[in-house]
């Protein structure tokens, strides 16, 4: 792990939402290079948004946001953050092979009247290497698993050769077997140094990955720390309060949160 | 054939059939991929009312229909993109008042029924040979504006929030593609209609779905086939005189369902001989551990002295050789259509 002169996520105060709603209001969040920030809290906590609000698919309401140190109005270098959205089918219209998805995350980086180089096709190989997909890279995506399609997805934005990869639900939906090996997966991307923010509501699955839990509730972040003090405040509470609400921001109660979003405590992550 | 040659309408007509077999298709794959294989059905009948303007003005109709054309195909994409509820009304409106308009101006013009009649349903044998002309370099320009940006368009019909996250200037593409499927349906106005263009569009590529296993091999077999369908109607419709457009369209489907039938009945027989290998949850890979074989196209892992090729979400059981997936590659992507389908 290694620090630059500027964070790679900065938020002071923001806000994001659509048009007429307010749904992340006044976060602040620094995330620096190399670490890896697990963003949990219950469904429509405002998680989403904030990630889509870096990405310029929800709107900047209020409060300061930088991406590299340059203000989020100016940026500009958009495919330094890489996206893998939460999907559940790559392509049911055509015909679409595992390695024409991946290839799309090269173009930003191209004029349009260029072609694709042997430059862009190594990479290409290398994004499919990282999640273990090269050997199928010519098959059909829609005859993939649900697991292996959320692979192709990290492999897609990995193809642009990010800063910051943002991951919406990596693991929702994917079943034990694939949960381990896109656990796997992540975990060597951490251990090459890959920064990365999570969205997810399984902790456990990548307990070993993370380096820093971060929990909303209703547009509010209500933890910020390591994940042993996250784990610390969870065992502190008192399980089977299903009654929730967001504490105010001077007291803030991390096992609240913790119970709201993963009833499970972390653990390692299973090798195979 | 040499006597089909030897006249000078005749070769003007196979050179607009090659150069709209290759352009509608190749347009047509990102719409069937983006899911508006009737764009172009609703942008033809907007072309007519500019046909209309241009017969009643005396001034060239190709110009007219173009105008036409690609107002609505701009129209198309900002009330898309507006994503109001009401957009599919406008576009009813938009597209039933286009043709509504086209049917009355034709009406109060000198012209014939007959040549309304050209315009709807193609008559490549009684069109000027600067109409051919000006279709020729649209038609050129339509196929290398589409083959260049092709990646692009793929990419932002694939995902279009991931595209609009990594930069890429997806209302521009969109535009661009909806303008260039207004210039495909102008250019091919005169060999197969503006009622039939969007068959020419949209069967070839769903013939293609059926042969090919990729999106690059699915536009080429689309071109492929766009352009035999279109040379052999208008030679068939030479000797059997009758209209271009239809017989170009009635063979694209006969072509479609020939291969429907085939990829069905290879499917049948491959799923006989295909033997699956005992379940299990590991996955194989680079780091499974066990040993991996290259295969033909694709990789076999040595699991407990047998091989395990991966298909779809399971995996089958190969031999080294005479195995069942050593037929050739057309029925093997047959299988895999099945197995999408399922």
């Amino acid at each position: 792990m290694f620090v630059t002169d500027a964070p790679l996520i900065e938020l002071r105060s923001a806000s994001f939402g659509y048009t007429d709603r307010k749904v992340v209001d006044s976060v602040s969040l620094t995330q620096g290079a190399g670490e890896v920030i697990a963003l949990l809290g219950p469904n429509g906590s405002g998680k989403t948004t904030l990630v889509k609000g870096l990405l310029g698919l929800s709107e900047h309401l209020g409060g300061e946001v930088s991406l590299f140190g340059t203000p989020l109005a100016k940026f500009r270098d958009r495919p330094r953050i890489g996206y893998v959205p939460q999907r559940h089918s790559l392509s049911a219209s055509v015909r679409v092979t595992v390695r024409e998805i991946v290839e799309t995350g090269r173009l930003p980086l191209r004029p349009w009247w260029r072609p694709g180089s042997a430059a862009d096709a190594a990479v290409v190989d290398e994004a499919l290497d990282a999640v273990a997909l090269r050997d199928r890279e010519r098959e059909d995506v829609a005859a993939l698993s649900g697991g292996q399609q959320r692979r192709v997805l990290i492999a897609r934005a990995l193809a642009a050769q990010p800063d910051v990869l943002l991951m919406d639900e990596p693991t929702a939906g994917v079943d034990i077997a694939n949960q381990r090996i896109l656990a796997e997966v992540l975990s060597g991307l951490a251990d090459r140094g890959t920064s990365m923010l999570i969205v997810t509501h399984e902790l456990a699955a990548l307990s070993g990955v993370v380096t820093r839990i971060v929990c909303m509730n209703a547009g509010h972040v209500d933890f910020d720390g390591t994940p042993t003090a996250y784990t610390r405040g969870h065992e502190g509470h008192e399980l089977g309060d299903a009654h929730h609400h967001s504490p105010s921001a001077d007291e803030r109660r991390p096992g609240l949160a913790a119970l709201v979003t993963d009833p499970l405590p972390s653990r390692e992550v299973p090798r195979g | 054939m040499g006597d089909l040659l030897s006249l000078d309408f005749m070769r003007q007509a196979l050179v607009a059939a090659v150069l709209v077999g290759l352009a509608a298709p190749l347009v047509g794959a990102f719409l069937v991929q983006r899911r508006m294989s009737l764009i172009g059905d609703g942008i033809g009948h907007v072309a007519l009312a500019g046909v209309a303007v241009g017969l009643l003005t005396g001034s060239m109709p190709v110009f007219t229909a173009l105008i036409a054309a690609v107002a609505a195909a701009v129209g198309v994409e900002l009330i898309r993109m507006a994503g109001r509820t009401s957009g599919d009304i406008a576009l009813a409106v938009m597209f039933y008042g286009g043709i509504a308009l086209g049917v009355v101006l034709i009406s109060k013009s000198t012209a014939s029924s007959g040549n309304l009649t050209g315009y709807l349903f193609g008559a490549i044998l009684t069109t000027s040979r600067t109409d051919i002309v000006v279709f020729a370099v649209l038609a050129v320009v339509v196929v290398g504006v589409t083959w260049v940006l092709r990646h692009r368009f793929f990419a932002v019909a694939n995902d279009e929030e991931y595209a609009r996250a990594v930069g890429m200037p997806v209302m521009g593409y969109n535009i661009a593609l909806s303008v260039l499927t207004a210039v495909t349906v102008v250019v091919s106005m005169r060999v197969v209609g503006l009622l039939l263009i969007t068959a020419l569009m949209i069967i070839p590529n769903a013939t293609a779905q059926l042969v090919s296993r990729s999106f690059r091999s699915g536009l080429l077999w689309a071109s492929v086939i766009g352009v035999a369908s279109s040379v052999s109607g208008v030679i068939v419709s030479f000797y059997a005189e009758t209209p271009s457009g239809g017989t170009i369209v009635l063979l694209a489907i006969g072509a479609f369902l020939v291969a429907s039938v085939v990829s069905g009945l290879v499917t049948r027989a491959r799923r006989a001989a295909h033997e699956r290998a005992e379940r299990h949850e590991h996955e194989h890979g680079p780091v499974c551990g066990h040993p991996a074989i290259p295969h033909e196209d694709h990789v076999d892992y040595l699991h407990d002295g047998h091989r395990h090729a991966a298909h779809g979400d399971h995996y089958d059981e190969h031999s080294p050789h005479g195995s069942p997936h050593d037929s050739p590659d057309s029925a093997d992507a047959t299988t895999h259509s099945e197995e999408v389908s399922r």
